[in-house]
């Protein structure tokens, strides 16, 4: 166990997981490359967004389901601070403990004196957003403690020393075949190996994922999880998944250790409904998952303990524009059908959110810190897709412009040149004579237009040619012919 | 350009002089679906209120001037792309492949993964130039897997850089703004 613990330490150290990750269109342009990875992807996001569009095709009330659902979120972000302390006073009132945490280092302080006091070096952890945002695991390591995971996707991912690269299937860039060969090296390493004669379909690694995960359930004493959703009217959290293994982690152990975003509550269970009817269709495709476990407070002869975790959501609430980015239930629909997702991959967003619910959370979430950040608002086309899925109506494309236009004020590196071609740029669209000039020339001069582009415009000019102005422009044309 | 890079003051600037020189008119007709999305959906959100009465090319000729069949000829076979903004913020829904059906001689053919971005994006081309191109190139075998002749698409931003990553794989297949293939006729043909 210390080897394991140590190597997962080492891999990825405390909060320095994603600093001084490349900006998006360097790590993009690698993933890109990857046709392995290119491969994976598409097939596996295809498929899910086949599904979801055949699951949310046959729901007659679609669009009023998403604007439901829209509008509890944002009576819920309206009201934060009355429906948070009436989930507090209900959690305890069950016999739970509540504990907030202002961001990720008290978070984690208060989870590793939580598991120290319990006297135990090993916890397992049903799949959580929110302890891989505080990098837990990494914390408990350096506190002498394991974390399990015991997700098979999150397994995967952990097993294969590797980063999460998408929310609901955090190893959606593996293939199967590339599985089987990280549960041949590396499983023997944190418990009962792969059998030696391991195939590589899907069965046959669930297996080996069930025998290897069994004991883990059986011998631990402290489970942690995060919760998708709060019921602030009485106080029960709420976990969907597909596998039950959190169901066990819920409740084998004696102490369980919910972390929990400020933004997951909902207040009523008839709000609760409408979750329940969206979320499974969103995210695997699923008309119902097949496990939902809810609890209140403390179970008998087991101690509860939630820890609400702000880190820098009250910072997003406060924003106009993105705080609708906190009605996300992380679903994942955005990224299944985003198309710079699926080329770029996960890993490229530099964040456990990727993909376009990560290119305006992340970058709001760490006020805007590194150059990463501050390319993540203009990964994408803008093409809208996304907010067409979003079963909470979060108008992405909308947030993006925001985003951007706070990076282009803040002037930050390449945004001097840039503003400069900018304004140069509308000086010739407001003046009607630059303009004709402009293209009349651009017409006589066609054979002249370059093959190749300068500067930052040289990516144009790698895979495409331009095309040569046509020798009369539409204003010409009007001219003589209207 | 300067509004979907971030740069709001240039943008609300070009805005007020459009507004300025478009208001007035019973109808506004914009051959792009991304231009006249800027129009109707984010003017009023630089503060500019937008010239009542602006239209997307085939809104205009569907709804306002109730025409399916303009008379044009074009005896070729075409797929069209319904780009991103036509399709997800103005939502003009199947009315360009009702004006092209109607095209004498011509010959629509089905596009795989239609409503899927060319990967375009205005400055997106520049700045993440690597999955621009990797985007473009599977729209462009989408487009080659149809067999056309001409890909057809009412927006020219989308058009010139489909078409300009299949002029330099020397793909063979022109691209045409729609209104180039309506306006084409047996004496003027296109
Ligand atoms: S932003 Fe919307 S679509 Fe994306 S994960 Fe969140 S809820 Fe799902």
């Amino acid at each position: 166990m210390t080897g394991a613990r140590a190597r997962g330490a080492g891999a990825t150290g405390v909060s320095g997981t994603f600093v001084g990750m490349p900006a998006f269109p360097i790590a993009s342009a690698k993933a890109v490359g990857d046709s392995q990875l290119r491969h994976n992807l598409h097939k596996a996001t295809h498929t899910i967004r086949g599904k979801r569009a055949a699951v949310v095709g046959e729901q007659p009330d679609w669009t009023e389901l998403r604007a439901a659902g829209a509008a509890i979120k944002n009576r819920v972000l309206r009201h934060l601070d009355v429906y948070l302390e009436q989930l507090e006073a209900a959690v305890v009132k069950a016999g739970g403990h509540v504990h907030w945490a202002a961001d990720a280092a008290e978070a984690n302080r208060i989870v590793t004196a939580l598991v120290k006091a319990t006297g135990e070096t090993e916890v397992v952890k049903v799949k959580s957003m929110a302890t891989q945002e505080i990098e837990l695991n990494e914390a408990l390591a350096d506190a002498g403690i394991t974390a399990y995971e015991t997700d098979l996707a999150e397994l995967i991912v952990q097993l294969g020393d590797d980063r999460p690269s998408h929310i609901l299937v955090p190893a959606i860039h593996r293939n199967r075949a590339e599985i089987r060969e990280i549960f041949q090296r590396s499983m023997s390493e944190w418990g009962r190996p792969a059998p030696a004669d391991l195939a590589d379909d899907p069965p046959a690694l669930a297996e080996a994922a069930r025998l290897h995960l069994r004991e883990r359930f059986l011998a631990a004493k402290v489970g942690i999880s995060g919760a998708n959703f709060a019921v602030a009217e009485t106080g029960t959290l709420v976990v969907l998944e597909s596998e039950g293994n959190g169901r066990m982690c819920l409740t084998l152990p004696e102490t369980l250790i919910s972390v929990v975003g400020i933004e997951k509550l909902v207040p009523t269970w008839q709000d609760l409904e409408v979750f329940m009817q969206t979320l499974p269709r969103s995210s695997t495709g699923e008309r119902m998952n097949p496990y939902t476990s809810m609890w209140t407070g403390a179970a008998e002869g087991q101690e509860f303990h939630l820890v609400l975790l702000d880190n820098g959501r009250t910072d997003v609430l406060a924003d106009q524009v993105g705080r609708q980015a906190l009605r996300c239930i992380r679903c994942s629909a955005c990224l299944n059908v985003c198309p710079v997702y699926e080329r770029a991959g996960g890993h490229a967003y530099g964040s456990v959110y990727p993909g376009p619910i990560g290119a305006i959370l992340t970058p709001q979430l760490r006020g805007m810190s590194s150059e990463l950040d501050e390319s993540l608002p203009y990964a994408s086309t803008l093409c809208g897709a996304c907010y067409d899925v979003c079963p909470v109506e979060i108008n992405i494309p909308e947030v993006l412009l925001d985003l951007r236009a706070k990076v282009a004020a803040a002037g930050g590196k390449g945004h001097r040149v840039e503003r400069l071609a900018m304004a140069g740029a509308r000086r010739v669209l407001e003046s009607p004579g630059l303009l004709k000039a402009g293209q009349r020339a651009a017409g006589r001069f066609r054979r002249l237009t370059p093959r190749r582009l300068p500067g930052p415009l040289a990516g144009w000019t790698d895979t495409r040619d331009i095309p040569a102005p046509p020798p009369q422009s539409f204003r010409e044309w009007w001219e003589r012919n209207r | 350009m300067h509004f979907n890079t971030g740069y709001r003051a240039d943008a609300e600037l070009l805005a007020r002089r459009v507004g300025e020189i478009f208001t007035g008119y019973d109808a506004v007709v914009m051959p792009s679906g991304s231009c006249a999305a800027m129009v109707r959906e984010w003017y009023p959100t630089l503060g500019v209120e937008p010239p009542s009465g602006v239209y997307e090319l085939s809104e205009f000729l569907v709804d306002v001037l109730g025409v399916v069949d303009v008379g044009a000829y074009f005896p070729h076979t075409v797929t069209y792309h319904p780009t991103c903004h036509s399709l997800r913020s103005l939502r003009v829904g199947t009315r360009p492949e009702k004006l092209l059906s109607a095209v004498r001689g011509l010959k629509l053919l089905p596009l795989g993964g239609a409503d899927e971005c060319c990967g375009f994006g205005g400055t997106f081309s520049v700045k993440n130039p690597a999955v621009s191109a990797a985007m473009c190139t599977d729209k462009v075998r989408n487009v080659l897997d149809t067999g056309a002749e001409v890909l057809c698409a009412a927006d020219n931003s989308c058009l010139m850089h489909i078409g300009g990553t299949m002029r330099r794989q020397r793909a063979g297949v022109r691209t045409m703004h729609l209104a180039q293939i309506l306006a084409s006729t047996e004496e003027e043909p296109a």
